[in-house]
């Protein structure tokens, strides 16, 4: 399996004229791979996630799949949101199975797909459970388990823990290290939060706000499971910081010339 | 004190006063009849099976009308909410007509289809219709995007946005334009009943009137005021309620 990015760039027509979210962004992510992409708000990396999952098309460029391209979304590549959007009129077990279903899965071989997926996410206990009734860490991790169950070769995930509190956000990176390593998925986890991309990512891709581009790569070596407050990764996380704090002024600058141009 | 207690209370002090009222003989009987008149004619009404065979009637046509509305109504509405170009044109139409009272469209009707069930079921439908379409346009086009982008990602498309996603996200607001639809039905029956006599509660209410008496319309009026309640509380309140805290609009009690 290959993940292949070819000088994809995007551009948003806006009233206040084109705001370029990408700009010719060339990636590969091999199989298996667990790559972070770090950029400050407004850097476009959502959209990078949008357009590999088919939800939006590049206006130039190619995003190949196993050297298929992409136009459109599938369940080859499944794509996990902030917010977990998990559907309320539907019990936490029917979340898990909804791909499935609109695949076309029978009946009892997606009730037991469901209940082996929240068996790794640990809610083999809340299957009966309604959206209602669950914390925001539960429900991110029925949207992981939902996506899970499409077994897809790659996970899209955009910001999934963000919303979380400290603890519940360690405690994930915990299982998605565990499931990562259990399941061998690629993965494509895009955050602004650098300690987050270095405890997850073998390779974490700095990107530069507005166009977002590809500005700097780091590999994270770091032996797992690693944890949020580990030393080495602290420093680690030091020298990544230097980096993108130049690329959030920079991002402010182009906020204020782009308002003085337009105004 | 409980809010029910309360209310018993209340009730009891207004038929008191209702009586107390009465036996000052301010007015004739037939301009303000007594409590037990009107008891008494509301028990010689379901005796004599006048009463139970005018709601059993007023009950069919709404059933039939407002099920017509729903069956045109749903199904507009999705298409309202959701094709653009179906939203600017019979959009307009929709919004427009809303603000004609439905009773309006009965000489319109009464010209189409004659003096038969025909034309108070068109009136009843056009009562409810518009407001059960608009209702679930609006619900169909308040879809959390995410919902959809979701679906989306895991393979779900075309018709299965629909039923999967769309319709049930929708369902909340599908219920109270129901609900809505359910009370414009039944005041356009009534109105429909009065104006054109044609069995029913409505023309048990002007058969009072004719014969001076009073007492029989209280006690209709008392009756199209329980169907309606009982309607409402019985039936979509609960509905309603389930839906709205299953879909984490509303806390569960």
């Amino acid at each position: 399996m290959k993940l292949e990015l070819r000088s994809v760039s995007k551009t948003f027509q806006t009233r206040r004229g084109n705001t370029p979210a990408l700009q010719d962004i060339t990636l590969d992510v091999a199989a298996g791979e667990f790559v972070c992409l770090l950029g400050p708000s407004g850097c476009g990396k959502s959209t990078l996630l949008n357009i590999v999952a088919g939800l939006e098309k590049p206006d130039t460029g190619e995003v190949r799949m196993n050297a298929q391209p992409v136009t459109e979304p599938g369940r080859d590549r499944v794509l996990i949101f902030q917010e977990a959007a998990l559907f309320p009129w539907l019990n936490v077990r029917d979340n898990v199975a909804f791909g499935l279903a609109a695949v076309g899965v029978p009946r009892s071989e997606r009730m037991a797909k469901a209940d082996r997926y929240l068996q790794i996410v640990r809610l083999g206990s809340f299957k009966k459970a309604f959206v209602h009734e669950l914390s925001g860490g539960m429900k991110q991790r029925v949207a992981l388990a939902r996506a899970l169950a499409l077994e897809p070769e790659v996970l899209l995930m955009d910001e999934p823990f963000a919303a979380l509190d400290a603890q519940t956000r360690d405690s994930l990176h915990d299982e998605l290290q565990d499931i990562w390593a259990q399941t061998g998925k690629t993965i494509l986890f895009v955050t602004h939060n650098v300690r987050e991309a270095l405890v997850l990512g073998d390779r974490v891709l700095l990107m530069s706000a507005r166009p977002g581009r590809i500005k700097r790569e780091f590999h994270c070596e770091l032996p797992r499971p690693r944890h949020i407050e580990d030393h080495a990764l602290v420093d680690a996380t030091r020298a990544v910081l230097a980096d993108l704090r130049e690329e959030v002024l920079a991002a402010a600058q182009a906020e204020v010339e782009h308002e003085r141009l337009s105004s | 004190m409980s809010s029910w207690r309360l209310r018993i209370l209340f009730f009891i002090a207004l038929l008191a006063a209702w009586e107390a009222l009465f036996r000052l003989r301010l007015w004739p009987s037939y301009v303000f009849p007594s409590m037990s008149s009107v008891g008494a004619s509301l028990v010689a009404g379901v005796a004599d099976g006048s009463y139970p065979l005018a709601i059993t009637i007023s009950l069919r046509r709404i059933l039939v009308g407002y099920g017509l509305s729903l069956v045109i109504g749903i199904p507009l509405g999705l298409l309202l909410g959701r094709v653009k170009s179906v939203q600017d044109t019979l959009g307009s139409i929709v919004l427009g007509l809303q603000a004609l009272p439905s009773i309006c469209w009965l000489p319109l009707a009464l010209l189409w289809f004659g003096l038969s069930e025909k034309a108070i079921m068109f009136v009843v439908v056009m009562g409810a219709v518009l407001s059960v379409t608009l209702s679930t346009a609006d619900g169909v086009h308040n879809t959390p995007p995410l919902y959809l982008r979701a679906a989306r990602t895991m393979g779900a498309r075309g018709l299965q946005l629909y039923t999967g996603v769309i319709l049930p996200a929708a369902l909340p607001a599908i219920l109270s334009g129901m609900k809505l639809g359910w009370s414009f039905a039944w005041r356009s029956l009534m109105a429909g009943e009065l104006l054109y006599v044609s069995l029913g509660l409505g023309q048990l209410l002007t058969m009072g009137r004719e014969l001076n008496d009073m007492s029989q319309v209280i006690a209709v009026m008392l009756v199209i005021i329980a169907i309606g309640l009982l309607a409402d509380r019985a039936v979509f309140a609960p509905v309603e309620r389930r839906v709205r805290e299953r879909w984490g609009l509303q806390p569960a009690r």
